[in-house]
């Protein structure tokens, strides 16, 4: 059984790469019963979405070029 | 990969990442621009320079990085700061986290959320999400803009930021780890905030 510390990383991971299907079956396994990190899970993705939302306004603050 | 005769269209298609990087920097969409405008220009006329060892982008971003630099030596008044440094200073933020206690288990649980989307839609969360985003360790603030804000691949950040594949996912998972906390007690924890959306 993998830790959450471990899970917590391979969540980030799988925002960046495609994770192997044993990983993403650790993950699926893991986060099916743990809330914790499921709701890291979530809100890395809603952290993600702020981001480049975040980047788009800046640039509609700075000026409307590109 | 690329040859060294890249096309008009393989320059210009790097145009938007180009721009986020030097409006990060500059803060300026004029100046951003006439930097991009300038790194194009360069990179047309010295195409031969162009090696195909790194990726188009990756050089093109070496060139846009000594426009920025140019810049600024150029600019006498007192800049705003960056909203990255150009230095490859070391955080020392390789030690242990406290986000997980010696077991593996989480310390400090993330909670749920209580919608999201609805915090997306306001401009205090927006000046919270800045706070927490400036307030990351300078490299890590680097390297989660140069992914996220900037929208540079993985391999082009490692390369940017001079981290191994290794440390790369440890200082993104450590700055997703700290924005995450930073909005849950700055924001989605604050029950007196809740109130208002009631």
């Amino acid at each position: 059984m993998r830790s959450c510390r471990n899970i917590s990383a391979l969540v980030s991971q799988g925002l960046d790469k495609k994770l192997s299907l044993r990983e993403r079956f650790a993950v699926w396994l893991h986060v099916m019963m743990c809330s914790r990190c499921r709701n890291f899970q979530t809100q890395s993705r809603f952290i993600r979405k702020t981001a480049r939302r975040y980047s788009d306004d800046l640039q509609n603050r700075l000026g409307k070029k590109s | 990969m690329t040859d060294r005769f890249f096309t008009e269209q393989a320059l210009t298609a790097q145009r938007p990442v180009l721009f986020r990087y030097a409006l990060l920097q500059l803060r300026d969409s004029e100046l951003a621009d006439d930097a991009v405008q300038e790194t194009l220009l360069a990179a047309w006329q010295s195409a031969s320079g162009f090696e195909g060892k790194a990726s188009l982008r990756t050089w093109l971003i070496g060139i846009l990085k000594h426009k920025i630099a140019d810049h600024w030596r150029r600019s006498a008044r007192e800049a705003e700061a960056p909203a990255f440094t150009q230095t490859d200073e070391d955080d020392g933020e390789t030690g242990e986290d406290d986000f997980f206690m010696s077991n593996g288990h989480w310390n400090g649980d993330p909670k749920t959320w209580a919608d999201p989307e609805a915090a997306l839609k306001q401009q205090e969360f927006w000046t919270i999400y800045e706070m927490c985003q400036t307030s990351l360790p300078p490299k890590m603030a680097k390297v989660f803009m140069l992914r996220e804000l900037v929208g540079m691949e993985a391999n082009e950040v490692c390369l940017e930021a001079g981290l191994s594949e290794a440390n790369y996912w440890v200082t993104m998972h450590r700055a997703r780890l700290r924005l995450r906390e930073c909005l849950e007690i700055r924001w989605f924890n604050n029950t007196k905030r809740e109130k208002y959306h009631a």
